[in-house]
């Protein structure tokens, strides 16, 4: 039984962690990891299983990719948090000499990171890969990536979508990050994905939804596409989330996509948010 | 001067394929992916041997480089076919971000390469792909000359931990090199020792600047013929050493003049050893329909253009 106050506390830290990063370098990706602050924490503290004493071929653990690599400020919080490197190592976020790029790499050497993200629609492509991997390895473990909704309007995401269905590969799960906004606008008013449960389910897929700025929802549904998985058929998860969410006045708002708070409105926003964990 | 002879003429494609079937047999972690063109990259041996390490994915060339780089995730080692232009111009992010720049152990290995490929002319006929693949840092570039030669780097290949372009074409050519040589990445071979200047080659022109050391031979000038068939690591030691000798030099390769083989030779001796050059490539322009033959002679890249070439930076070579 997974502790949901422990889950919180993570989220709640997380998104301190996030506010902090980008407020120090005056630049960054507030928004969507304030929207996927639940479920990296979910991730990290209760579905992957996973070591932080990191191997690149990660053979016998579930593998998690960001395609979306501008939530790099949540994920990297998420990786120091569960062990994976120092959180003290936080505070050198996009700074010069640090592993901590403003895109994931691996370069570096950062426990955590298989391959560089950023430049988006390639992290499917890349989990197709690793998850076909596993099979000729036996390796039993999960593929899991994680996409931005505005991201799905690369070619790629849906070439990759085609493969994954159509060469049966059941030991991977897909994560929408449904918020509906990207950097111009809305989604619907940038370029409008339609029916996404339609699109995904006619490419071959099985189609799950969640809330996920709801933590029970999200266990249960992640747990629900692991059952779904050896069945022949990939599985996406559709996650509606709120950007900017847990800050009142950024919620909602592509505004936040890509700016960072002032000195003003970072007092403000970690106002709304407990320190859980001690900041870093 | 040591003389060349060919017994018979055979696409560098095969070569390829008959290396991908011989890596495969030695090492179990090698996969193959292809994007819709398994019998004009000859993959069908390694296909029928390895069906579970095989991976079609129809014509979506930018998921299969990512799908390549997920695989090496795990210990695989992927071998990707499909032509020169859908190897790296249509995937040149793909393979940035997702391969070069994340260190992975992948082998792009591009078909059909530059204007030997012919009639379906120039939409098809990658001129530019050296350049793309050299500017990217972890990657190795390679280009090889013939079978045999393209059979033993194709081997070599999966011992190098690391992104890998190697570039090969569609026409028969002679084969000319030892079916046995082992391939060294980065060790270019003098084919023929000369004093008076020096030939720099890869891929088909290899051939062809062999028959320019034939004639300049019978001229009394003497060519130092050196197969450089890999562009990265350039091997800057045999190429100076070569020129302390001759004082000057002609590139040839299957490629824009931007970008390749002969503009990294350029900046080397730039910095090093500042020396007349000449370059034979091709300079600025796409290609066009044709036979291999009559494109290669309208756009200068044969024995005969090398050789003028030759003769003519003879002439600015320091008295």
């Amino acid at each position: 039984m997974t502790d949901l106050r422990k889950l919180e506390s993570v989220a709640s830290q997380l998104r301190r962690d996030v506010l902090r990063m980008v407020h120090a370098v005056k630049s960054g990706h507030p928004g969507a990891p304030l929207g996927c602050a639940e479920f990296l924490s979910a991730m990290y503290f209760s579905v992957l299983r996973h070591s932080p004493n990191f191997d690149m071929d990660g053979k016998g653990q579930d593998l998690f990719f960001l395609s979306n690599g501008h939530l790099s400020a949540g994920w990297y919080s998420v990786l120091a948090r569960s062990g994976y490197f120092d959180v003290a190592e936080l505070s050198t976020f996009r700074k010069i000499n640090s592993r901590l790029q403003g895109h994931p790499a691996t370069e570096e050497n950062l426990p955590g990171v298989r391959v560089a993200s950023g430049s988006l629609g390639q992290g499917l492509s890349v989990a197709n890969g690793a998850a076909l991997a596993k099979k000729l390895n036996n390796d039993p473990q999960l593929v899991y990536c994680l996409l931005g909704d505005g991201e799905l309007q690369e070619g790629q995401v849906w070439e990759a979508a085609m493969f994954a269905a159509g060469k049966n590969i059941d030991n991977l799960i897909a994560v929408v990050d449904y918020n509906g906004q990207q950097i111009d606008g809305p989604v619907d008013e940038v370029m409008p994905l339609g029916d996404l449960h339609a699109k995904w389910k006619s490419f071959g897929w099985q189609v799950l939804e969640m809330d996920g700025n709801v933590l029970e929802q999200v266990l249960e549904t992640m747990d629900q596409a692991k059952r779904l998985c050896g069945q022949g058929k990939p599985v996406v998860i559709l996650m509606k989330t709120v950007m900017g969410k847990g800050v009142d006045f950024m919620e909602g708002s592509h505004k936040w996509h890509g700016s960072p708070p002032n000195d003003e409105q970072l007092e403000k926003a970690l106002a709304q948010l407990e320190e859980t964990l001690g900041d870093y | 001067m040591k003389e060349y002879i060919y017994t018979e003429k055979k696409d560098t494609r095969s070569g390829f394929g008959a290396g991908l079937l011989e890596v495969g047999r030695r090492n179990s972690n090698v996969v193959a992916l292809c994007a819709d063109l398994t019998g004009s990259l000859k993959m069908n041996d390694f296909i029928k041997e390895f069906p579970e390490r095989f991976f079609q994915v129809g014509i979506a060339e930018a998921n299969m480089m990512g799908i390549a780089a997920g695989l090496t995730i795990g210990g695989k080692i992927p071998y990707t076919g499909t032509f020169a232009n859908f190897s790296t111009g249509r995937v040149y992010d793909q393979i940035r971000q997702s391969i070069a720049y994340s260190e992975k152990n992948v082998k792009i290995c591009a078909s059909h390469a530059g204007l030997t490929l012919g009639e379906d002319g120039a939409t098809h006929q990658m001129l530019e792909d050296i350049g793309m693949m050299k500017m990217l840092p972890n990657m190795t570039v390679i280009v090889p000359c013939d079978y045999n030669q393209t059979k033993a780097a194709t081997i070599a290949i999966a011992d190098h931990h690391g992104p890998v372009y190697l570039r090969f074409g569609r026409p028969s050519v002679p084969v000319f090199t030892p079916a046995d040589e082992t391939f060294v990445i980065g060790k270019a071979m003098i084919l023929n020792e000369g004093s008076d200047v020096s030939i720099f080659a890869c891929g088909h022109l290899v051939w062809e600047a062999l028959e320019a050391g034939k004639e300049l031979f019978k001229e009394g000038i003497s060519a130092e013929i050196i197969n450089v068939h890999t562009i990265k690591p350039l091997d800057e030691e045999t190429i100076i050493k070569s020129i302390s000798k001759t004082s000057c030099a002609v590139t040839a390769e299957e490629h824009q003049l931007n970008g390749g083989l002969g503009e990294s030779i350029a900046r080397l001796l730039a910095e090093n050893q500042p020396t007349p050059l000449e370059l034979i490539g091709v300079n600025d322009r796409f290609g066009e329909s044709g036979t291999p033959a009559q494109l290669m002679e309208k756009y200068g890249l044969n024995a005969a253009s090398i050789a003028k070439a030759a003769r003519k930076v003879l002439k600015r070579k320091p008295k």
